[in-house]
């Protein structure tokens, strides 16, 4: 029973530790450096954190010098005078110029430029790209990766759902493995950070919010190579709800915490001085926290996934038989960290949401404040 | 700054917004409530079970306390039921002894009385018996010694010579 727990578990491990290995042959559409060098890996980890247009799993150059992708292509859609509806096969990974409705659109750094039928690309002094950018609304790799989890999501937790209907309330299969998890983000999470009384509307996002990120997060650790909570648009989706949800539910407490925190502690004209600094300070934190949510959630995906790719990188740069199994030996301990970070990473944003929130919904017992020591007691 | 300003892409933040959106409606109502509500039904039978199973072991308690009670009692009153039965009995044997006692008492006095009457009225009819017997041997002796004269004489005389008076 043990021995086979354990050999799961390195299954696991392995699965998601070779993934980095793997996906160090993914595609990319970029010009490149020559191959092999430090210029070449440093463009093709930026390639890999940034989104892509079409779901590619790996690349290589024929017999021809033609590039080879395996992979599929996805929608694109742009909105551009009118709504623009075309796969993504018909950019080329960023190699032909897509022309759609008498517009043409080109690729570039993973973004859809509008151009002229060459695909010119124009640049300003800092090497920015001047052409119009039409609002990209495609389903990309990573809006793919969502869908995934999502449906994912969907299809554990409510297969699970029904399994408590049907064995009444006896945690079975897969509810054996996240019903410790629920209970933890219940119990330890949302109870004590929201309190008993009002934790229950928090509760079906702080956990969807912990599954959607810790799965994405391992997702990030497969060969499918996706960095999906890596990416800024994402997280900052995220921390606006959040933001959201803690304003819409803050309490009159939760205001009168902000705009009069002394409260009745201090005469009008003391408060006005402090109130000066005081209340610009707190109206700052309510939008510096999810900031700082999202940031973090950015931050550390991301930074994983580049220490990651650059060992890996190494292994190209060293061609030896020392710096290789050097770098290999890195990587994979790396790798079993990221599996930590994975999940720590989701139960910090579900840990913050979640006091957050504590602060939304706080109200004052206002009867404790003055309570005086009752003399029999002590 | 300038990067992730320039990284951030619209598109994936309006899919993110609305695929989160519709991921958590869609898990709030199909599994989250679901699980949630069995978890918190199980755990107040789990609390209730355990409340019952303790109010059955005090129930117990107290049962056996009642039988503990109940048995003193019927021993008590079986012990009271033995000793009664014991001094009925005695009294009855006792009412037994003195009847009989009495019964016999009776019994001998009448026989002694009856034999007693027995006794007067068989010796007074050997009495009865006796004289006549003596007033025909009287008779019979008179009428043969008093042929003569002299003879009746001294047989009288001789009689009265032998009769003695008792």
């Amino acid at each position: 029973m043990r021995s086979t727990f354990v050999n799961n578990f390195l299954v696991v491990v392995f699965i998601f530790c070779s993934g980095p290995v793997l996906f160090a042959k993914e595609a990319s559409g970029e010009p490149k450096g020559p191959e092999g060098t430090k210029a070449e890996i440093k463009e093709y980890i930026e390639h890999h954190l940034q989104d892509s247009h079409d779901f590619s799993l790996a690349s290589y150059t024929d017999d021809q010098g033609n590039m080879v992708y395996w992979g599929f292509p996805l929608p694109v859609i742009l909105w551009d005078n009118g709504l623009k509806v075309f796969s993504s096969s018909k950019l080329h990974h960023g190699e032909t110029v897509a022309e759609v409705d008498g517009n043409f659109y080109a690729l570039y750094h993973s973004k859809i430029y509008k151009t002229d039928a060459e695909g010119t690309i124009l640049y300003d002094a800092e090497d920015h790209p001047t052409n119009t950018k039409p609002l990209d609304l495609s389903i990309t790799k990573n809006v793919v990766m969502m869908m995934v989890t999502g449906l994912l999501l969907l299809w554990i937790f409510s297969s699970m759902a029904r399994k408590y209907k049907k064995s009444g309330g006896v945690p079975t299969g897969v509810a054996k493995f996240f019903e410790p998890i629920v209970l933890y983000i219940r119990d330890d999470i949302a109870i004590p950070n929201i309190g008993e009384k009002k934790y229950g509307r928090y509760m079906p996002f702080l956990l969807t919010v912990f599954f959607f990120i810790w799965f994405l997060n391992m997702f990030g650790l497969t060969p499918l190579g996706v960095n999906v909570t890596g990416n800024i648009a994402v997280t900052t989706a995220l921390a606006l709800i959040v933001f959201l949800m803690t304003n819409f539910t803050g309490t009159k407490d939760y205001w009168k915490h902000i705009f009069d925190p002394l409260g009745d502690g201090m005469p009008w004209y003391g408060k006005m001085i402090i109130y000066i600094i005081l209340v610009p300070i707190e109206v700052l934190g309510i939008f510096i926290k999810p900031f700082a949510l999202l940031i973090r959630l950015y931050a550390n995906m991301t930074a994983g996934h580049v220490v990651l790719m650059s060992l890996i990188g190494l292994i190209f740069i060293f061609k030896s038989w020392v710096g290789g199994p050097l770098s290999f030996g890195l990587s994979f301990a790396i790798s079993l960290i990221e599996v930590l970070v994975a999940l720590l990473q989701a139960y910090i944003f579900t840990m913050l949401s979640a006091l957050y929130f504590g602060f939304a919904a706080e109200e004052h017992d206002h009867d404790h404040d003055h309570e005086e020591p009752v003399l029999e007691h002590l | 700054m300038e990067k992730l300003i320039n990284e951030f892409s619209i598109g994936l933040f309006f899919w993110q917004i609305i695929l989160f959106v519709l991921l958590l409606l869609l898990l709030r109502k199909f599994a989250w409530k679901p699980i949630l509500r069995a978890v918190s039904e199980r755990e107040e039978g789990i609390k209730d079970a355990l409340a019952a199973a303790e109010n059955a072991k005090k129930e117990m308690q107290n049962v056996s306390a009642d039988n503990e009670r109940l048995l003193q009692e019927a021993r008590a009153e079986r012990e009271a039921m033995i000793k009664e039965a014991r001094e009925i009995k005695e009294k009855m044997v006792a009412d037994a002894k003195a009847q009989a006692q009495e019964e016999g008492d009776k019994i001998i006095k009448q026989a002694q009385l009856s034999i007693e009457g027995e006794k007067k009225a068989a010796i007074a009819d050997i009495k009865n018996q006796v004289a006549t017997l003596s007033v025909e041997i009287a008779e019979k002796v008179l009428q043969d010694q008093l042929q003569n004269k002299d003879k009746q004489l001294k047989l009288v005389d001789q009689l009265v010579e032998e009769i003695k008076l008792r």
